[in-house]
């Protein structure tokens, strides 16, 4: 039963997944993105990690993807455009894929997976949240400073007025 | 097995019809409750008080005409709505509206699941409902409808996370995301109510789900005085309808859950816990109606500016100040 489910949340995410890459209306490939994103969230919830798949709806679906779809709209006609997918470097781009597929095929079949034998916590979230104050502490601070980085940057970029910018008062 | 199979299903119908009768007699509460707080008399004419006023709207919204707009794209015009009316039911699952009761030897707890992420569902559920609003803003070609869709989004993502902040320092006391859990730690006596233990997170929390369900003061996204209606323009009959259930349903839930989180939800003396639950939403919804019968609408830079420079820094400070106060 969940071997038919995770199946039927594959196909789903892996097809939208394609759309979001070929398709010609960047509208339709934003909210195919969010339908891809929505199989993961369920294949997360296969795997029971509740906390995993509520976190993927809410900052991928709710905020990151409306975040382009705001975007989107408010670019004047481009949903009315038809966009090219592809540019005059497919066929490099292909060899490359190509490469990379093989290369993490012989890597999936290659590898002997570790499979543990430990029961599930009871309350993962809890888990999830103890592991990332104690052990992995440091990469989850780093990943921190990174978004904060990302975050000043953006305001940076987007900041036109204030004096700070030498170049802008003759506008 | 089967039995309890059965249980969940009964669950499932009662909540799902209880739900469905509250929406519809919320519009009726609404339409009698702004008209009193503007000295008219509301709907009263079909059934005693006017009781019987949203079936006769059900039924002329059903017989209208569903057309399409022309120009439109058919499939998410179609889709739209129910987007926006299916996500504020979902989350009703998680709330309990009594405690674990036992019928026959057997434990049945009064939710229809219990889930360990309950209040990350509801929120995630939240962020869901958003795509109703943009999906018609943008199917409809329109240029009300896109601007209404267009504000929406913007609304949704501000408030949203305010409304994720605010609650924060609650869970951190509670240690748990389980609503039927953060309910059990508050019963007892009404000084358990979480509601006086963060009482800056009520407000910032009952803001920001005000600003999520489009209610005014912010229901810039419909804005009738400038927008037309905003993002559902171009609906006619049942679909626009769904629409406005939509809104209703999650003003229902968002009082639902704010009961549970702030005000010890079922919890309370003498009277059977079912009735304390109604008694704490139907006071939220009316602070609801209250609030659109008496304020006006924001601009809509300064809803952005409240949101982004107001709700934003609070919620920060409660997490910080609660924070302290746990360690000290």
């Amino acid at each position: 039963m969940s071997m038919l489910i995770f199946y039927i949340l594959a196909i789903v995410a892996v097809v939208s997944a394609l759309m979001v890459v070929t398709l010609r209306n960047v509208f339709h490939s934003a909210l195919f993105l969010v339908l891809t994103l929505f199989s993961v969230a369920g294949i997360y919830v296969l795997l029971e990690a509740e906390f995993l798949a509520a976190v993927q709806v809410l900052i991928y679906v709710g905020a990151i993807t409306i975040l382009m779809i705001f975007a989107i709209m408010l670019t004047y006609q481009i949903t009315s455009k038809s966009i090219r997918q592809v540019n005059e470097q497919v066929i490099p781009a292909v060899i490359i894929v190509l490469v990379f597929f093989v290369l993490s095929l012989v890597t999936l079949i290659k590898t002997s997976w570790p499979v543990s034998n430990k029961s599930l916590p009871g309350n993962n979230t809890f888990e999830i949240g103890r592991q990332l104050l104690s052990t992995y502490v440091i990469p989850f601070e780093v990943v921190s400073i990174v978004l904060l980085i990302a975050l000043i940057g953006a305001i940076i970029i987007s900041r036109q007025d204030g004096p700070s910018r030498p170049g802008q008062e003759d506008r | 097995m089967l039995l309890s199979i059965f249980i969940d299903v009964v669950k499932v119908i009662v909540v799902f019809a209880g739900f469905m009768i509250m929406i519809a007699y919320t519009t009726w509460f609404e339409r009698r409750m702004v008209a009193f707080i503007q000295s008219r008399l509301g709907p009263n004419r079909v059934g005693p008080a006017g009781l019987l006023q949203p079936i006769a709207d059900a039924f002329k919204l059903l017989f209208k005409e569903p057309f399409l707009p022309e120009k439109s794209n058919k499939v998410l015009f179609s889709l739209a709505p129910m987007i926006a009316f299916i996500p504020p039911i979902l989350a009703v699952a998680v709330v309990p509206i009594g405690d674990t009761i036992t019928i026959a030897g057997r434990k049945v707890e009064l939710l229809i699941s219990d889930l360990n992420i309950g209040i990350l569902y509801v929120f995630a559920l939240g962020s869901i409902g958003v795509y109703g609003l943009v999906l018609a803003g943008w199917s409809s070609n329109s240029k009300y409808s896109l601007l209404g869709g267009l504000r929406s989004s913007a609304q949704m993502i501000s408030y949203e996370i305010g409304l994720g902040l605010s609650v924060v320092g609650l869970l951190m006391i509670a240690q748990t995301f389980s609503i039927a859990e953060i309910v059990r730690q508050q019963s007892g006596s009404v000084l358990n109510w979480y509601f006086f233990k963060q009482p800056v997170a009520f407000f910032l929390f009952f803001i920001c789900a005000m600003a999520e369900s489009n209610r005014l003061p912010f229901d810039l996204p419909e804005a009738e005085s400038e927008l037309v209606a905003g993002y559902h323009t171009e609906y006619p009959g049942m679909r626009f309808a769904l629409f406005f259930l939509g809104e209703y349903a999650h003003m229902i839930t968002v009082s639902m859950v704010t009961a549970s989180l702030f005000f010890g939800g079922w919890s309370g003396p003498f009277l059977p816990p079912i009735v304390w639950f109604l008694i704490k939403v139907v006071a939220f919804l009316f602070i609801y109606v209250w609030v659109r019968g008496t304020l006006p609408r924001f601009r809509y830079d300064q809803l952005m500016r409240f949101g982004w420079l107001v709700i934003f820094p609070l919620t920060l400070v409660n997490i910080l100040v609660t924070g302290l106060v746990m360690v000290l």
